[in-house]
């Protein structure tokens, strides 16, 4: 992955608020790859959480945001389980799902799930979904 | 000590399975328990925001509900039920100043300060009766089962709220509580990772390879089953595992039970209690095979 960093790129206001939502401090990351290692769903992200950790204490909020990888993330929390500097990377990765949501956009739309899938699924997979992933 | 149980709105439908055959197993084993007389949906995910504390209040009303009903433990059964439920909890015991926000807000209920126990099911048996007792108490041996035990994510993580009250290292109440039963733990490799949860909502692609790479799993430990206690890991790895088989090759075709089918089974309840209609089709027969339950007499 290649990134040309601009320094009128770097958002301040988007680190802080990431910082304020997930109530986690990026700098301590010392970047050892152990949460893309434990990751489930890293194998399917363009940025792995690590990548992740680094764009953002680089101010590089916006190319996370329009990536895939906040909503590939299921909130398992072995990252957070396993970070040797004990930060809570699955609340980075709910901060940056909610500055999306908080815009009011909706990742998913209850109405275009099919009546079949509906029926079948458990309510906590709905809801679950919902609260994840509509705003 | 009076123990208030929280069924949360999957049990009472889907996964009927799950509740009744813990329910039995409870009466038989002669622990009570008090559903209870009001309940709302926990929100089947905890809050991960740090400045948003309205969706505490669901889960922390039903605490306060388990307190005002004189109960000193509030067990659950969903393993999603089970980690909301315990991590309010401990929010409301530890964080002051949310707790303070929190019981301002609620202005109608008494002040909650966590004075209830969340307790897993599992942790229930384990801490009630003990896995040398319920050894005593098993009637049908599950000899000769070999069973996967998939704990998935809610029931380990975070940390401060895993099962096996504080076991250090790699968790083992499953295991402990299929030995009692009589059955064989498998070694399973993906028996802590997450199974796709809500991934099948947005990304069902990726979802299914989640899903897929845990049943793979199970199938190079050979197992016969795989047991769990989440409807949404059952639905990804049981009702799902049709469709998985068809798109993702290496598939095995193994049964997904929940831990109260099991348990109700090996304490020699009848099969009714197991609800095994609501499981994929081979689960039933699974049993059928080892000699465990009767094949119904008009088989559907
Ligand atoms: S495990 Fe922790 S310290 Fe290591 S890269 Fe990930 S966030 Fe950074
Ligand atoms: S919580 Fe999200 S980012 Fe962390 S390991 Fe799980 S899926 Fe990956």
């Amino acid at each position: 992955m290649s990134i040309t960093i601009l320094l009128r790129a770097l958002d301040r206001a988007m680190q802080e608020r990431v910082a304020e939502i997930s109530g986690q401090n990026v700098y301590k990351c010392m970047q050892c790859g152990t949460c893309s290692s434990v990751c489930p769903m890293s194998g399917d992200m363009e940025i792995t959480p690590r990548q992740a950790m680094l764009l953002i204490q680089h101010g590089l909020v916006d190319p996370v945001l329009s990536s895939r990888t906040p909503w590939l993330c299921a909130s398992c929390h072995t990252c957070q389980v396993r970070c040797p500097r004990g930060i809570e990377v699955t609340r980075v990765m709910e901060a940056l799902r909610q500055i999306v949501l908080r815009e009011n956009r909706d990742m998913v739309n209850p109405r275009e799930i099919p009546a079949e899938s509906i029926a079948e699924m458990p309510q906590i997979a709905l809801v679950a979904g919902f609260r994840k992933l509509t705003s | 000590m009076k123990i208030s149980y929280y069924p949360g709105c999957t049990l009472k439908t889907k996964a009927k399975n799950l509740e009744d055959s813990a329910l039995a197993s409870l009466a038989a084993l002669g622990i009570e328990v008090e559903e209870l007389e009001r309940w709302n949906c926990c929100g089947a995910v905890f809050s991960l925001a740090d400045d948003d504390l309205i969706h505490q209040v669901a889960p922390v009303r039903d605490l306060i509900r388990a307190r005002d009903a004189g109960a000193d433990k509030l067990v659950t059964l969903c393993s999603q039920c089970y980690n909301v439920l315990a991590r309010a909890n401990k929010l409301m015991r530890e964080e002051e100043e949310k707790r303070e926000t929190i019981n301002l807000f609620m202005d109608e209920e008494v002040d909650y300060h966590g004075e209830v126990q969340v307790v897993h099911f599992l942790d229930l048996l384990r801490e009630t009766i003990g896995w040398d007792a319920l050894r005593e108490q098993v009637k049908v041996p599950l000899e000769g089962l070999k069973v996967a035990p998939f704990y998935g994510c809610t029931l380990l993580r975070p940390a401060e709220v895993a099962v096996g009250g504080g076991d250090r290292g790699a968790p083992h109440v499953l295991q402990d509580f299929l030995s009692a039963l009589g059955a064989t733990p498998v070694r399973f490799s993906a028996a802590e990772e997450c199974c796709g949860a809500y991934e099948v909502l947005i990304n069902p692609v990726e979802g299914m390879r989640r899903a897929g790479s845990v049943l793979a799993a199970a199938g190079e430990s050979h197992a016969d089953a795989i047991v769990l206690s989440c409807p949404l890991c059952e639905y990804n790895l049981g009702r799902k595992q049709g469709d998985i088989r068809a798109q993702v090759s290496g598939i095995p075709d193994i049964p997904v039970f929940y831990f109260t089918q099991l348990l109700a089974i090996a304490l020699g309840l009848d099969a009714s209690a197991g609800r095994f209609e609501l499981n994929m089709a081979s689960a039933r027969k699974l049993l059928q095979d080892k000699k465990f339950v009767e094949a119904p007499a008009t088989q559907v």
